[in-house]
């Protein structure tokens, strides 16, 4: 099976200069407001997970092309089309034309605020001591996994250390996939540029990643 | 819509309005989704979830050493004792910039982003061009935004990569001694806690 993020950017030339905008812009079009509110009311189900909606989003094969809100709605039609809730034939009639899927949860407007105050923690008690300590040299995994993951690519194989722990986290690799939350420790790791870009890269700059201890080997 | 759009790119957004339409129809249809509760989830980014909460955040934190201690040690708790808490903040961490260290957020793999304390990410922050080159040339991504650090000052850049969302505490600017918190807070730009601006300087309180 062949798995392929397209949105894996760290690092990567050609994007050109980054564009500032005014605080108060939100929304560049009506169609965005719905792209929001609906890829929120339909996550309140649990049809789906997070990371689960990451993958969809980053799998889709004009990821780059197209905007932010189109991916939201392409990676919503993707999950609501691979569940069975939804058809595509109705999609583009724009009309139910199956029934619909009974026992759904349905996000009602009064539970709104409470449920964006709660969030989805994804902090989980700890069952096992971390492996590794704050300080500690560790080298990312090389190997590119064939499954969602959060290593970005221009970390694979480089050395760090650990700068923070951060506690145990859901597993995102396996969430994504629904194989469950497996959850594990989770560390900040700290890289020199150096490392990471090479020698032109001033000496003084660094960069850290968030990193599951499923990406991390220890450095003798 | 706040941008001009060519004529290729007006049809390609009516085609966008009428296709979410289309799918919300479906969805409502089908009573997977509360029509009220799409009003209720808009309105509340629209209009109470923005950069104005962490410029609270922030203003307190100038104000109250013991407050900054709290936010740089449990940012989560620090936060939430203001009222801003949830949905992609559940796992907050401050970062102080200092003299000596600057720090930018970034989020390479998506657009993770502290919803609680600064609402929605703004679209730059979501674009490749950010997201590409922050990790790798931070001070190049400065400069598109106009802030030039001394070469001496130390750039710490932190991608995203989990559910722990970062804010930046700025520096307090200087001549800003007499200023009240309210004061301080319309200081603090959005960009000033993401680490790609600094904060207003003091004579242009509101």
């Amino acid at each position: 099976m062949s798995y392929r993020s397209h949105a894996d950017l760290g690092g990567q030339d050609g994007y050109g200069r980054v564009i500032p905008e005014a605080e108060g812009e939100l929304f560049h079009a009506a169609w965005e407001r719905q792209a929001l509110g609906l890829t929120l009311a339909m996550g309140a189900t649990g049809a789906w997970n997070l990371d689960m909606s990451r993958s969809a989003r980053e799998t889709l094969p004009d990821y780059i092309a197209i905007s932010y809100y189109e991916r939201w709605i392409k990676a919503l039609e993707n999950l609501l089309i691979e569940r069975g809730l939804v058809g595509p034939d109705e999609i583009a009639a724009g009309r139910m034309l199956h029934p619909a899927r009974p026992g759904l949860p349905v996000l009602r407007a009064a539970d709104v605020p409470a449920v964006l105050a709660k969030g989805s923690p994804t902090l989980r008690p700890a069952t096992v001591p971390a492996r590794f300590a704050v300080g500690q040299p560790v080298r990312l995994r090389a190997a590119a996994v064939t499954h969602h993951t959060r290593l970005p690519g221009y970390a694979r194989g480089k050395t760090g250390h650990i700068d923070q722990e951060r506690g145990v986290h859901v597993f995102p690799d396996t969430h994504a996939q629904g194989l469950g939350e497996q959850p594990g420790w989770l560390y900040t790791v700290v890289f020199s540029g150096r490392e990471l870009w090479g020698s032109d890269a001033a000496l003084n700059h660094s960069v850290s990643i968030d990193a599951w201890e499923p990406y991390l080997e220890p450095v003798s | 819509m706040s941008r001009d759009h060519q004529p290729e790119e007006r049809s390609e957004l009516a085609e966008m309005e009428l296709h979410v339409r289309a799918l919300r129809t479906v969805l409502e249809q089908k009573g997977y989704i509360d029509p009220a509760a799409l009003d209720v989830l808009i309105q509340t980014y629209e209009t109470q979830i923005g950069p104005r909460n962490g410029a609270r955040v922030v203003a307190r934190a100038w104000v109250d050493p013991n407050f900054r201690t709290w936010l740089l040690e449990d940012a989560t708790a620090a936060i939430a004792s203001l009222g801003y808490a949830g949905r992609q903040g559940e796992q907050m961490v401050a970062v102080e910039n200092t003299q000596a260290r600057h720090n930018l957020i970034v989020c390479t793999l998506c657009s993770c982003y502290p919803w609680p304390v600064l609402g929605l990410p703004p679209t730059w922050y979501k674009s490749a061009a950010y997201r590409a080159r922050a990790v790798k040339d931070p001070r190049g991504v400065l400069a598109d935004f106009g802030v030039i650090l001394p070469a001496s000052t130390e750039i710490r850049v932190w991608d995203s990569t989990a559910e722990v969302r970062y804010l930046v505490l700025p520096r307090r600017p200087a001549g800003s001694d007499g200023l009240s918190e309210e004061q301080l807070a319309t200081l603090v730009t959005r960009d000033s806690m993401i680490g790609t601006g600094v904060p207003r300087a003091a004579e242009n309180v509101r």
